[in-house]
């Protein structure tokens, strides 16, 4: 007996819900363990999380604000992953967004609300994009690796945040307080039935993204260009306009993340702003297979996880630190299923007449 | 400002740092970006302060914290290797899994300190004679025997790497898989070894904050040291030998901004901590000019291997 992989060329839909759903089967026994390890009961946790993330309006509300940053951030991120742009720099980017947002919100709040958010929104998607337009052109001009020019780039923004924060966009009026000033109520966006109008947005940003990728010529070329960069090349893509194209387009989405993240939901710039939900995205992102709608449910999905991990804590007593622990065994148990809808296993016997090719399953 | 004493400073604060950089080179040698350092340095750190704290012995906290970030470590290679999972996000996960199993540890620990007694097992051994060499010589050798460790680990990979057969093999798996398996090189045992060994030493260096540096256990203890270590092992080239001057280097831009505050002389510790990481893209950027140079990166990293897929 022998054991062999082989790659399957093409998985059927039906198949690939059913190891989806094994692997999240999977996942829930194994934190399952984990939970009665800690000595409460798994059924009771999880209706509870449930309960904590939809029982009511309110906590529902606030597991809608969750999702939105972390969707259209996650779109960002899947137009550059399409591309097999390693993209991650999402941190980063929402950081700068917020930054070039706040610029706006802190200067101009005494021009008209419509105004001022237009700008805040531009602002923050031209700061994003450009945060990311620098690994992207390095990446065009020197072949640079763009994995770990992102990476360092999220560490870059977060100081120059830390730094407005503590120095010159210190607020004089906090009594000493290493804060940034409020924003106006000029530059905070509305509510649209008890929820930011980022929703909107988001929504928004589903379809055009899914027609973006799908069925427009540049999004084709991105798609090209990221299963193979020769065939790109012969095809008479022009190469590096893809890439900085794409890579400005992932670095604004995300830029638009933090505008919102900094006018609606801080209303003010701080650190905390993006609290990784660039490396969340990320993930998000990787787990919808890059496809836009179905980052909007997974995109729900782990706001819930992430608003009732939360909600246990008061609920239980666990610690928050374990959502993040069944989160981690989530997402290893979902990025282990994928290789069996990349691959399958076979299981065959050794036959004397092998050069015939007889290998019986 | 006395410069012996900074020295002094730079080279503990970078000892967590050389033992990052150690476990990532290790890990990208065979051509597995691993971006889980930080969520294997929380594991080391957290399991090597309990058992310190519980046991009081300095040899049962190394090697839990060896074992703690080598088990991080063995989930990443399982899920890279054989089940093909992408790098760069199981690297994510993997930092996020340390992160919460720390805290979710520590919970209990958080403002404990390290026993008089353990504190002692890391006390400074001053080396007869190196510790007389003027200026560097107390700084370098007059320090806990972790940090010696971390030199003499230095040593032993970069001979490994630069002169034994296995060292050499695992090279080449890093730089091209598919002739590595032609010449009968077992390459999925070469990665998994590796990156499992790579976890034990992110552990080590995890496992120095609480209890040497610190010493005493606080949530989120690394702050971010994981990451430097990425941008470290570009740095220094992917050399061993390196890392110890890479360690105290960017070990000693981490204190800089404060130290200088303390000599009178104000420049905002903030724009000090972008240095690591500019300097990083910076090397990146240059290394890019110099095709086929000693201290570009093994040619498959962030590459999967499938040999069905040749």
């Amino acid at each position: 007996m022998g054991i062999k992989v082989i790659k399957t060329p093409e998985c059927s839909k039906r198949k690939k819900v059913w190891i989806q759903m094994g692997a999240i089967l999977a996942a829930l026994v194994i934190t399952s363990l984990f939970i009665m390890a800690i000595g409460h009961n798994p059924f009771k946790v999880y209706f509870s999380m449930l309960e904590g993330a939809l029982g009511t309006p309110y906590r529902l509300k606030e597991t809608l604000v969750k999702v939105i940053p972390l969707l259209i951030t996650a779109l960002g991120i899947a137009v550059a992953f399409k591309m097999k742009f390693w993209n991650i720099g999402a941190e980063g980017q929402i950081l700068m967004g917020a930054f070039g947002a706040s610029y706006m919100a802190l200067n101009f709040d005494y021009l008209p609300k419509v105004v001022v958010l237009t700008m805040m929104i531009i602002a923050g998607m031209i700061c994003g994009g450009l945060w990311g337009l620098i690994p992207g052109y390095l990446k065009a001009q020197f072949n640079t690796n763009e994995t770990i020019i992102t990476l360092m780039m999220n560490y870059i923004a977060l100081k120059w945040i830390i730094y407005l924060q503590y120095g010159p966009w210190k607020d004089p009026s906090s009594l000493g307080f290493p804060k940034v000033a409020n924003f106006k109520d000029s530059a905070t966006l509305p509510n649209v039935f008890g929820v930011h109008i980022g929703w909107i947005l988001a929504l928004i940003l589903v379809i055009i993204i899914y027609i973006f990728l799908n069925h427009t010529k540049k999004g084709y070329e991105i798609t090209v260009l990221g299963e193979s960069e020769n065939t790109a090349r012969y095809a008479g893509i022009h190469v590096k306009n893809v890439i900085l194209i794409a890579i400005f387009i992932s670095g604004a989405l995300a830029g638009l993340s933090g505008m919102i993240e900094a006018s609606a939901v801080s209303n003010t710039l701080n650190m905390e702003v993006a609290g990784g939900m660039g490396y969340s995205a990320i993930i998000v992102a990787w787990l919808s297979g890059l496809s836009a709608p179905i980052i909007a449910i997974v995109a729900v999905l782990f706001a819930v996880l992430i608003q009732g991990g939360a909600y246990i804590q008061t609920a239980f007593q666990i610690p928050q630190s374990a959502a993040d622990i069944i989160q981690a065994m989530i997402l290893f148990c979902v990025l282990g299923s994928q290789f069996f809808i990349q691959y399958k296993i076979v299981f065959y016997k050794y036959t004397l007449h092998s050069e015939k090719g007889g290998h019986t399953i | 400002m006395n410069i012996g004493l900074f020295l002094a400073a730079a080279v503990i604060a970078g000892t967590p740092l050389l033992f990052a950089t150690l476990g990532g080179i290790l890990n990208e040698k065979v051509g597995h970006l691993n971006l889980g350092v930080e969520g294997m340095m929380l594991m080391g750190a957290i399991i090597g302060f309990m058992l310190g704290f519980k046991t009081d012995n300095a040899f049962i906290a190394l090697a839990g914290a060896m074992a703690a970030g080598a088990l991080g470590a063995l989930i990443y290679a399982v899920l890279t290797i054989s089940f093909h999972a992408n790098q760069v996000v199981t690297g994510l996960a993997l930092t996020i899994f340390g992160t919460g199993f720390s805290s979710f540890l520590g919970q209990s620990m958080v403002g404990q300190i390290v026993s008089n007694k353990l504190k002692a097992s890391f006390a400074p051994v001053r080396v007869p004679l190196l510790a007389d060499i003027p200026v560097i010589g107390e700084a370098v050798f007059n320090q806990s025997s972790f940090v010696y460790l971390g030199y003499v680990s230095a040593i032993i990979l970069f001979i490994y790497f630069a002169y034994t057969q296995w060292g050499l093999n695992a090279r080449m798996v890093g730089e091209n898989p598919a002739a590595a398996d032609a010449a009968g090189i077992a390459v999925n045992l070469y990665k998994y070894t590796h990156i499992v060994i790579g976890g034990a030493f992110c552990g080590l260096g995890g496992a120095f904050l609480p209890l040497v540096y610190v010493p005493a256990w606080q949530d989120g203890i690394t702050a971010g040291r994981g990451w430097i270590a990425v941008a470290l092992i570009i740095f220094i080239g992917w050399n061993p030998m390196k890392a110890i001057l890479g360690g105290v280097l960017f070990g000693g831009l981490d204190i800089l901004g404060l130290r200088l505050q303390g000599a009178g002389v104000h420049i905002n510790q903030y724009f000090v901590d972008m240095v690591p990481y500019i300097v990083t893209i910076l090397v990146l950027v240059i290394g890019g000019f110099h095709k086929g140079s000693k201290a570009s990166p093994p040619k498959a990293l962030g590459n999967a291997y499938f040999r069905e897929e040749r």
